[in-house]
């Protein structure tokens, strides 16, 4: 008996250890305003200083693999609200609305993304920005219809993203940026690239797809490889000697920063001397490679670059409340919500319908560059290729 | 062609070679006690995060940070059978497999409070550079991870079969009451194979750590579980079949990889366990057992 009661005390306590280590939740306001909002703001509630609060919801990645998305997403959001609120807040018709954030954790994974969201409902959002991640917003997009909720997505970049009608997208496609990358392969006169994707991953798989696509309908000799990989793994030094045989002079890894971490080092390890190009995941890089000789030189697609002087003010804010230079995140974080700003003064209502109505109708000019949506849900805009030098990113 | 079949070959050696360390840990526990210890797997990432508290947090000197981690890891190991495993030692074997699985998520839950699920980048300790023979290329971190794994397994070799706590092993694992009755010390023999073990998965551990230069709480899961195939490929409780079945294991996965498809070979790596499964059903050098009623 005292055994089997040692055996059942043991799960449970290996059962709950794990359930404490997975959710990590945090509500925040922005940071002057974080004492007065409380832990769940109601979407009405009469704020002390008269003012409206309006919820914007988020799930993001704030731990796990990808957290430099969410956090980068978060904190950018955290600098447009206070902004906002110390404007004035958004004035709709007669009232002013004071925003606030509601920033859920998702770590990136999709029955994670589903809880948050539902948290979001229940805490009464008024809109959404989110989610971070491709496979967590895809869990999402049905839910949010069903709730009927403006939805935007600062960086899920899949086709599939934007079905519903009240899903925006402010980031470009993915096959948007295969096409881009491809051009830009034939461009710079490239005789042979390879490409390395994860096909366990719409957003990897989206690009490759319209890059191999783009590549073929050019000259078909130009493809030399093409290896793919999953999830989860840590080792590619099987792809890469295949690769690495396979002559390319150029690598494209349409993946996240975390996988390229791991690409770029055993790249080296193998004695692999081609040039790498990557899609926007590759923002981030820099602060997972152990050594940043290692991604000297890459080149990678991204809207928003922080070196730039349209991007000074938001950047001198963002480094001194949290001692980080801003990437493309937190620029998409911060448009969102300029971009919900928009659509509430041009609606004239807080109401989700004349809300995705408006969102046709606006233009706002962002860190990311100037943006329109069209009724599918698509955003008009431009992107530019960044490259690392010196251990920098530099505009190219 | 011949350049990438070699290099395919290394490959697939410096993986099996990892497995093959993993796997003598299961296997030799397995041998004396009786039990799958699924915590094994998470003695590497243990061993990996001690490694980088050493070095990057404590500023030790490369070779004490790796003797640290060693230590730690065996005291861990015989820690792990005195609280969880020893109490049940005549409990049903379902009880103990359960046990052993919930150890496995405390030990990765521990480190997910501690260290959170944002991978960490550990910089190499192991920094030797690339050997060019002919027109292959081995990495400094591949020839060293073979160089380790060969002595290992050599000492190890030496250690069961020459010395009398290697004889006791052996006495335990073949019957365990008679050796007790010869006046062998059953409980120190058995924590004496926990240490071993866990000591192992710490050396595992490093080098993985300093192939892959990133640390994750679930880092040991998929590398124990391959491992513990590799155990059973090469018949579990053999101490020279788990190093056959973690490099068969390796080069296996490393071809079908290369030569047939990457999404394939998880699934043709399993194909051949229950290929070898059928015809050999206590693995490649597992012994029959004859049971007498």
């Amino acid at each position: 008996m005292k055994k089997v009661v040692s055996v059942g005390l043991a799960a449970v306590m290996a059962v709950s250890v794990a359930a404490c280590g997975g959710e990590t939740a945090e509500t925040t306001a922005a940071p002057e305003t974080s004492a007065a909002s409380g832990e769940t703001a109601e979407t009405q509630a009469e704020a002390a200083d008269g003012m409206e609060e309006f919820v914007i919801g988020t799930t993001g990645p704030l731990t796990g693999s990808a957290a430099s998305y969410g956090t980068s997403v978060k904190q950018g959001e955290e600098i447009a609200i206070q902004e906002i609120n110390e404007a004035g807040g958004v004035k709709v018709g007669d009232t002013t609305y004071k925003l606030v954030l509601n920033f859920q954790d998702d770590e990136a994974k999709e029955d994670k993304a589903v809880t948050a969201f539902n948290t979001l409902v229940d805490a009464g959002m008024g809109a959404y920005i989110g989610a971070v991640t491709t496979g967590s917003c895809l869990a999402q997009t049905d839910l949010s219809y069903e709730a009927n909720i403006l939805q935007i997505t600062p960086s899920a970049s899949a086709e599939a993203v934007t079905t519903n009608p009240n899903v925006f997208r402010l980031c470009f496609t993915d096959p948007l940026q295969g096409e881009m990358i491809a051009q830009y392969v034939i461009d710079n006169g490239y005789e042979s690239v390879a490409v390395l994707w994860n096909n366990a991953d719409e957003y990897s798989a989206g690009i490759h797809d319209a890059f191999v696509e783009c590549i073929e309908n050019e000259d078909a000799g130009l493809l030399v490889a093409d290896e793919s990989f999953a999830t989860g793994d840590v080792d590619f030094n099987t792809q890469l000697t295949q690769i690495k045989n396979s002559g390319a002079k150029l690598l494209f890894v349409p993946a996240y920063y975390g996988d390229v971490s791991y690409i770029v080092q055993q790249a080296k390890d193998a004695g692999m001397e081609c040039d790498f190009i990557g899609s926007d995941g590759w923002d981030g890089i820099l602060g997972q490679v152990t050594d940043s000789t290692l991604v000297e030189g890459a080149v990678f697609l991204s809207p928003f670059l922080a070196t730039e002087d349209s991007a000074a003010d938001f950047v001198s804010k963002y480094e001194a409340a949290y001692g980080a230079t801003p990437d493309q995140f937190a620029a998409d974080g911060y448009d969102c919500v300029y971009v919900i700003k928009a659509a509430m003064e041009q609606a004239g209502s807080v109401e989700t319908d004349a809300l995705v109505q408006a969102m046709t109708e606006i233009t706002v000019d962002g860190l990311t560059g100037q943006v329109t949506f069209d009724a599918s849900g698509e955003p008009t805009k431009s992107a530019k290729f960044v490259q690392i030098v010196n251990g920098e990113y530099t505009a190219m | 062609m011949l350049t990438s079949i070699m290099e395919q070959l290394i490959n697939g050696l410096r993986t099996g070679s990892i497995y093959a360390l993993i796997a003598l840990g299961y296997t030799m526990v397995y041998g004396i006690a009786k039990m799958i210890n699924f915590a094994h797997g998470d003695i590497i990432m243990v061993g990996a995060y001690t490694l980088y508290i050493g070095i990057a947090l404590l500023h030790l000197p490369v070779i004490p940070a790796m003797v640290l981690t060693a230590a730690v890891c065996s005291v861990l190991g015989m820690l792990i059978e005195k609280i969880a495993y020893k109490p049940l030692r005549k409990a049903p074997p379902l009880a103990v497999l359960i046990t052993a699985i919930g150890m496995s998520y405390f030990l990765q839950s521990v480190a997910l409070l501690i260290f959170s699920s944002t991978p960490i980048p550990f910089k190499s300790v192991i920094n030797l550079n690339a050997v060019q023979i002919g027109t292959v290329n081995i990495s400094g971190i591949t020839i060293v991870t073979l160089a380790v794994t060969t002595v290992i397994m050599i000492c190890l070799t030496l250690f069961i079969n020459k010395t009398k706590a290697g004889s006791a092993m052996r006495a335990v694992s073949e019957d365990r009451g008679a050796a007790e009755l010869m006046g062998i010390n059953v409980n120190r023999t058995i924590s004496m194979t926990f240490a071993i073990g866990s000591a192992l998965a710490a050396v595992a551990g490093i080098l993985y750590i300093c192939q892959y230069q990133s640390l994750r709480p679930t880092l040991g899961a998929l590398p124990g579980i391959k491992a513990f195939v590799a155990a059973v490929l090469g018949g579990i409780g053999s101490v020279p079949g788990a190093m056959l079945g973690g490099i068969v294991l390796g080069l296996i996965e490393s071809l079908s990889k290369a030569y047939i498809s990457t999404e394939l070979a998880d699934a043709i790596v399993f194909g051949v366990l229950v290929i070898v499964l059928l015809v050999r059903p206590s693995g490649l050098l597992g012994k029959k057992k004859l049971v007498k009623v």
